[in-house]
């Protein structure tokens, strides 16, 4: 995994709450087995027409936001489906954090692991974030993920709450599996004390 | 820490593997279901690290997301479907884990074969790339949807590091009217809660309409959690809950029963423990509910109408109105006025068999409207035996519904079974977010019994008043 320290970068606005997975990475796209190649269909059919054909007028197309890195939504970003393919999306279109004042929980472990931020704000500064987003020319945030505090030119600062284990990972680019396995004595201890039930065990064909 | 314990809490301790300083606690999984759309890269970064499998006889695999319904054997044309389905297969004999394959008689929706199999028992901790694998928890298991990267690691550790949820009970006291199911239930819960009222919580379904519904009715309720943000849902075994798991084909036997029963009868939350929020409803007041926006909060009982927009607060506004504008609806009309085109009975949600009996008991010498297409999808094989054995295909068929091959189909649409865009649909399913169900379509979800009364009317109605014959 990538590390994550600061990221700085344009910021747009997607003024809309509740915004699901299903929009995020519409189904169609769903079935490769490939990891990466998702961020063309970033909220496709927001994006585009039936015929694929660019629709006028979506948030993520408009040149004043061409190049943004960081996406500023309403609150519950990222709930329904457990679609890690959402992230992938987000991070392949060139996406390094979503800002909002909530987030599904799948969503939200979905980030850690891809090296891919999740920021929380209160409902006023995820607010103030996104009118300043929408209101100011080429308006930049950093991402400070070793102070866990976002920061503009125009003296805004907030801070935002982040599990330490998780940030140590991100900062760090640690791979969440290798570090399970370093308990691999507590693991096996735990399973000799719970052995598989009989009826698990592999069938005799 | 009071002596005093949920039954999440007693879960969650007895699955402690490691509590690492400064680290999420390490618990260990039980049972881990796989499908074929959300394991290819877990399989694929296996490889790549060179791990194999920890417990792949705690892994267990099906295909159900992207399957078409027509009948097996019939071709797959969707060549990327095709190649993700031959993934699995690949995988699961590569690394040895029990795959219930489009042939086999055991092949089915992943959340409905668990329970049906046995696979699913009280006390458990279980895992899936699926966001409703809160419906387990039914049988007061702790079951919880993970993605792909979780995925990968619980195949290679059998654990998870997990943040410890916080906890929720929902208590409904009295009981469900007549034609009011654990569906409405289940939307009534998330139209008071809102689809964010559970975040970062695992619910126990708690009082006594929870405790009068079948094993069937509370999968169908914890199943919809995930629609209120809950990490899961459960609810406490007792003696309907055994005497369903007993004798299935994965359950324990002779001594190991005996144990294993006494061991779920002290699962249920000690009187007295703590939650971190209760939520309190009574059942009486719920009705059949509809939902007429984007998203399973947006429900209306069915005599009631789409909602004005005038009360509403600024966001809260603006997310309605782009709602109504998707879902083609005018503020205030009576939701029996709204007219259907298509009708879908399925889903991990209501697709089980208890939920076609409910549906064909409507269907019953009646005939769907000219102007609706419906399908019925039975959750699995062994539900489709069951509901041939009984002759409920029958009745669906002799009213003019399709009866069709078990598997996700309309529920996501992964597979040929779609929405035409503008196509208004009557579901059992779980989810009404734009294109959900089919691009451009519109999706209103109900309960079974109210999906099969609104394909005979050719518009929504009050179950309540129907004619059975």
């Amino acid at each position: 995994m990538k590390p994550f320290r600061t990221h700085r970068g344009r910021v747009v606005p997607l003024d809309r709450v509740n915004v699901d997975t299903d929009q995020i990475i519409p189904k169609q796209f769903l079935k490769r087995i490939e990891r990466t190649g998702f961020g063309q269909f970033l909220f496709y059919d927001w994006r585009f027409s039936a015929e694929g054909k660019k629709n006028a007028g979506f948030v993520l197309d408009e040149p004043r936001y061409s190049g943004a890195s960081i996406l500023v939504a309403g609150k519950n970003f990222g709930c329904g489906s457990s679609r890690e393919h959402a992230v992938w999306a987000l991070a392949d279109f060139g996406f390094h954090a979503v800002i909002s004042s909530s987030f599904a929980d799948i969503f939200a472990n979905n980030s850690t692991k891809n090296g891919f931020l999740a920021v929380l704000l209160s409902e006023d500064e995820a607010a103030e974030v996104m009118r300043r987003a929408r209101e100011m020319k080429d308006y930049q945030l950093t991402i400070d993920l070793e102070q866990c505090e976002v920061r503009d030119d125009q003296g805004l600062r907030a801070k935002f709450p982040m599990d330490d284990f998780v940030r140590h990972c991100l900062l760090n680019g640690l791979d969440d599996i290798g570090l399970t396995l370093q308990h691999e004595a507590e693991i096996a201890a735990y399973e000799a004390l719970h052995p598989m039930p009989p009826s698990l065990q592999p069938a005799k064909a | 820490m009071s002596s005093k314990r949920t039954l999440f809490e007693k879960i969650w301790n007895a699955h402690l593997v490691a509590q690492p300083g400064g680290r999420s606690p390490i618990i260990y999984i039980d049972l881990h279901l796989v499908h074929e759309v959300t394991s290819p890269q877990a399989f694929e970064g296996l490889r790549v690290s060179g791990r194999r499998l920890r417990q792949p006889a705690r892994t267990v695999a099906t295909v159900d997301h992207n399957i078409p319904t027509e009948p097996r054997g019939t071709p797959i044309t969707d060549l990327i479907a095709a190649k993700q389905i031959a993934a699995l297969q690949a995988n699961s004999k590569e690394f040895g884990v029990r795959l219930f394959d489009m042939d086999s008689p055991d092949q089915g929706i992943v959340h409905v074969i668990g329970p049906e199999l046995g696979l699913t028992q009280p006390g458990m901790t279980i895992v899936c790339g699926d966001s409703h694998t809160s419906t387990h928890g039914a049988f007061g298991a702790l079951a919880f949807g993970i993605g792909t990267s979780e995925v990968e690691h619980v195949l290679a550790t059998q654990c998870l590091a997990q943040q410890t949820p916080k906890t929720m009970k929902i208590d409904v006291r009295g009981r469900l009217a007549e034609g009011v199911t654990a569906k409405d239930l289940a939307l009534g819960i998330i139209g008071q809660i809102g689809t964010d009222g559970a975040t970062g919580h695992v619910i126990e379904y708690a009082g006594e309409a929870v405790r009068a519904l079948s094993m069937e009715g509370r999968m169908t309720l914890c199943n919809m959690s995930i629609e209120a943000g809950a990490r899961a849902g459960m609810v406490a075994p007792d003696e309907t809950t055994f005497a369903y798991v007993k004798a299935k084909r994965f359950a324990p036997r002779g001594g190991e029963w005996e144990k294993a029963v006494e061991y779920w009868s002290g699962l249920p939350t000690d009187k007295g423990a703590g939650f971190d929020k209760v939520v309190e409803m009574d059942a009486a007041q719920l009705s059949p509910f509809v939902t007429w926006g984007t998203n399973p909060g947006m429900v209306a009982p069915v005599t009631g109408r789409v909602p004005d927009v005038g009360g509403l607060k600024e966001s809260e506004r603006h997310s309605t109105e782009l709602a109504l504008q998707y879902m083609d609806l005018e503020p205030g009309k009576r939701i029996e006025d709204i007219g259907i085109d298509r009708v879908f009975i399925g889903s991990c949600t209501n697709s089980r068999i208890e939920d076609l009996r409910a549906a064909a008991r409507v269907a019953r010498g009646h005939r769907v409207s000219a102007k609706v297409r419906a399908m019925v999808v039975p959750g699995s094989q062994a539900v489709k035996r069951a509901a041939e054995q009984e002759g409920l295909h029958q009745i669906f068929l002799d009213a003019g519904f399709e009866w069709r091959e078990s598997g996700c189909s309309m529920c996501l649409g992964m597979n040929p079974d779609i929405l035409q865009p503008g196509e208004r649909c009557a579901s059992t399913s779980n989810r009404n977010f734009e294109g959900r169900q089919g691009r451009g379509g519109r999706t209103h979800l109900v309960s079974p019994m109210m999906a099969a009364a609104a394909a005979i009317a050719g518009h929504f109605t009050d179950i309540r008043n129907w004619k059975f014959q």
